[in-house]
């Protein structure tokens, strides 16, 4: 059962992190309870049906439909993040503003949450799939309802409980740089999933490695340590990177960041006092 | 085929089976500098994820199933690798020389 729990977890780990962010950057909106909780059931529902196709899916494309697929929905969820990102520069210094002076919901209803609500759906949806397979698995090799019932809540229990953590860490920061702060998480984040959609496509050998190890610090950070994979899920740390993965990266953080100076800095500073 | 030494951009074509839970061969010698195909052939009803950190490398193989994933061109050394879901049984290493 530790087994099937720790498997588990891992998974709900890297979903329950990035939902925290998603969670803390949309502190203080109205009803975004139930756009994070659509993006986990619509997530969840989609695990079921990746993995169900999961045959089909690998043998797409010449046999590297997982990876294209995998790159596919992380870069859709680079886009997202960006698309959030820069909005919330242009606007965050309002929100908060009004947080502090009113202390209760700021809805705008230009505010891109179905954006979220789709990084959120895709989180849960990745992570998810591999649970369903691995569950599968044990299952058909007659593992007992109670190992598995188990190991399901030991995981998710454990991993949302360490996503709760962080989100109430993230909700200690100061508010007047609070939404600057998140908008900077989600950066690390968007530029972490490009550089993960990266190594799918060279391990598809769409794209060229460009150096297949342009560093290891696996003896410093292992992947596989409980740090080094929530680094991973949240700034997109990687023991042995690609320059190709290195170069997603920058160019993905660059980019958001670019867009966050411009349309940050071209709105007019609010004028409400706090 | 090799004895050329002239580097084709060729891919060397290398194979794994699943067994029982299970790699075979256990060690998996393939050649330095050129990237290989390593073709991964599940031959259990379960799934199974083929996943190596050394080599940065992560993939689902469905029961019966089969899978590619290009690995390299690497330099000499011993790349372990795991069946993610059966980790206590599903352990190899990728030889490099």
């Amino acid at each position: 059962m530790l087994g099937t729990g720790l498997l588990v977890f891992r998974e709900v780990l890297e979903a329950a992190l990035i939902v925290s962010i998603v969670c803390a950057a949309t502190r203080g909106v109205r009803g975004r309870g139930l756009w994070v909780g659509s993006g986990i059931g619509a997530g969840t529902l989609g695990a079921i049906v990746v993995a169900f196709f999961a045959s089909a899916i690998a043998a797409a494309v010449s046999g590297i439909g997982q990876e294209l697929f995998n790159a596919t929905i992380l870069l859709a969820a680079v886009a997202m993040i960006g698309w959030h990102a820069i909005w919330m520069a242009s606007h965050g210094r309002e929100l908060a503003m009004e947080m502090k002076g009113v202390g209760s919901a700021v809805q705008d209803g230009s505010r891109p949450l179905s954006a979220l609500l789709i990084v959120v759906a895709i989180a849960v949806l990745r992570e998810g799939s591999e649970v369903v397979l691995f569950l599968y698995g044990q299952a058909a090799s007659g593992a007992s309802v109670l190992e598995i019932a188990g190991g399901i809540a030991f995981g998710i229990i454990c991993g949302v409980a360490v996503g709760f953590l962080l989100y109430f860490g993230l909700l200690r920061i100061p508010m007047r740089h609070f939404f600057s702060a998140t908008n900077w998480l989600m950066l690390l984040l968007a530029a972490g999933l490009a550089s993960q959609a990266a190594r799918f496509l060279i391990q598809a050998d769409v794209l060229p490695a460009l150096g297949n190890r342009i560093w290891d610090s696996s003896a410093i950070l292992s992947d596989h340590s409980l740090i080094g994979q929530a680094l991973h899920t949240l700034v997109g740390y990687d023991a042995r990177p690609a320059g190709m993965q290195l170069l997603f990266y920058a160019v993905t953080a660059c980019a958001i960041a670019l867009g966050m100076k411009l349309w940050g800095n071209a709105r007019p500073q609010p004028h409400a006092s706090a | 085929m090799l004895a050329s030494g002239v580097a084709w951009a060729a891919d060397y074509d290398a194979k794994l089976v699943i067994r029982d839970h299970k790699f075979e061969p256990v060690e998996l010698t393939v050649p330095a500098g050129q990237k290989i195909k390593l073709l991964v052939d599940n031959q259990d009803a379960t799934p199974e994820e083929f996943e190596s950190n050394e080599l940065n490398r992560e993939k689902i193989v469905t029961g019966k199933g089969t899978i590619t994933v290009f690995i390299g061109p690497l330099e000499a050394g011993r790349y372990p690798f795991f069946g993610d879901f059966h980790q206590e049984t599903a352990q190899g290493v990728l030889i490099v020389k």
